[in-house]
């Protein structure tokens, strides 16, 4: 029988900061962050993985962390959208999304700018294509897809066709 | 989500004595990104999940006499770019490269993936057609399967109780064999194909001396057809050999209509795809 109410403890760095915890085996990786340590920027759409809203990094590579388990994160360094800035300076994604329009509604971006910030840390020089194609499961239902394109191509410093 | 107690045994032994004293009740996870899914929409139930993430070893992928060894914890994303699987078995690293999309690949594992048996998956077909093995190991001992014994039916597997899945070996693919691997997915890049085949052929002196043809997404699992690699080995190769082998898949398959298409559609498109794949496999593309 699965013991009611255990908790599990969780050792985890989230943004360079590390946090100890005792969690449900059942909390996803998103509502730890969220509800647990209030790092609201992380934003869970569809929760099966499939949209990207809810993309961090996980020791430096991408995950969902809507179906990732807090458990499963233990002993991880987590990097979530509130921790892309740097000493109070935005990265320079964030800078291009603003200022090229890389958002409509905005509920995507926090996942977008985490997407593309992993690709650029290691791949500083992708094509269109490949950015294309690594951008390939963050969905934006408002369809701006061009101008998060466009911005995140600024930021590699290629001209990117216009609309 | 119900809630359930978790467990990561540092060790094989260690995952075994819990499945051995929970039973029914457990339920192992790799990757988790199918089982979390289906826990989350209740289409599994678990008292007990043990993880073997902890386990040291089982993400090994290494190279052996009898084929390359990819540990069943090996991340997708981990084939995609090893330098091993693109040298030995560049079909796989092709294959893996194109499973839904890199966040899923940096999370999902490759064994994770074969146990959970979704028909619609992308690495089986491949996998049949290169007569990979699975080793499984429980308390009692191992036995290597071959992975066209392994799928049984939609979402069933040859698994036993107690038993873990612990390494893919997969032969060498030959320098002289052609491989493709083709999915059809006119939804998006990302998605499941609506049907996929794998194909792998040697041709000497314009006369096919092996074919293999597995099939993805038509069926209650991957299966290999063949029918269609009997009507085409030691036969010259032609276009019209070609159309004649790929006809012979619309009686092997029983797709499941879904809202990928009819079973009708699925079955034609089972046949252009691997009328495609013969093409491609076989230097007439």
């Amino acid at each position: 029988m699965t013991i009611e109410g255990a908790r599990y403890p969780v050792s985890l760095v989230v943004n360079g900061k590390p946090h100890s915890l005792l969690t449900p085996a059942r909390r996803t990786l998103v509502d730890l962050l969220r509800y647990d340590l209030g790092l609201t920027g992380t934003k869970e759409a569809c929760g099966i993985g499939v949209c990207g809203a809810c993309t961090v990094l996980l020791d430096g590579r991408i995950v969902a962390s809507c179906i990732t388990l807090a458990v499963q994160a233990d002993g991880a360094a987590i990097t979530t959208i509130e921790g892309i800035a740097q000493d109070g300076k935005l990265h320079p994604l964030q800078e291009s999304f603003m200022k090229n329009g890389g958002f409509q509604c905005g509920i995507c971006t926090s996942g977008q700018i985490v997407a593309a910030k992993a690709l650029l840390d290691a791949n500083p020089n992708p094509t269109r294509e490949q950015v294309q194609e690594w951008m390939m499961g963050n969905l934006c239902r408002c369809t701006g897809y061009y101008h998060i394109l466009d911005s995140i191509m600024k930021v590699v410093g290629k001209d990117s066709p216009s609309l | 989500m119900r809630d359930f107690s978790y467990h990561a045994p540092a060790s094989l032994a260690e995952a075994h004595s819990l499945l051995a004293q929970y039973g029914d009740a457990a339920r192992l996870m790799a990757g988790g990104t199918a089982l979390t899914v289906m826990l989350k929409q209740s289409l599994v139930q678990a008292d007990h999940l043990v993880s073997l993430q902890r386990i040291p070893g089982l993400r090994r992928i290494h190279l052996q006499s009898d084929g390359l060894h990819i540990g069943a914890l090996a991340r997708l994303r981990d084939v995609e770019t090893s330098p091993l699987v693109k040298e030995h078995a560049p079909l796989l690293a092709e294959v893996y490269r194109q499973v839904a999309t890199v966040r899923i690949r940096n999370q999902a594992t490759v064994g994770g993936g074969i146990v959970h048996a979704d028909p619609a998956q992308d690495p089986p077909p491949a996998l049949l057609v290169l007569d990979a093995r699975l080793r499984l190991v429980s308390r009692a001992g191992q036995r290597e399967v071959p992975v066209r014994e392994f799928f049984l039916d939609y979402y069933e597997t040859a698994l036993r109780p107690g038993e873990v899945l612990t390494e893919v070996i997969v032969p060498l693919q030959t320098k002289h064999a052609r491989a493709i691997y083709l999915r059809y997915t006119p939804r998006t890049q990302d998605d499941y194909p609506t049907v996929s085949v794998a194909a792998l052929a040697r041709v000497e002196r314009g006369v096919c001396r092996e074919m293999r043809v597995a099939l993805g997404a038509a069926a209650p699992t991957a299966l290999r057809i063949t029918a269609v690699e009997e009507a085409l080995r030691g036969k010259r190769v032609s276009q019209a050999a070609v159309r004649r082998a790929a006809a012979l898949v619309a009686e092997q398959v029983s797709p499941l209509e879904d809202f990928r298409g009819s079973a009708d559609y699925k079955r034609d498109m089972a046949v252009v795809f691997t009328r495609r794949a013969l093409e491609g496999v076989l230097g007439l593309g």
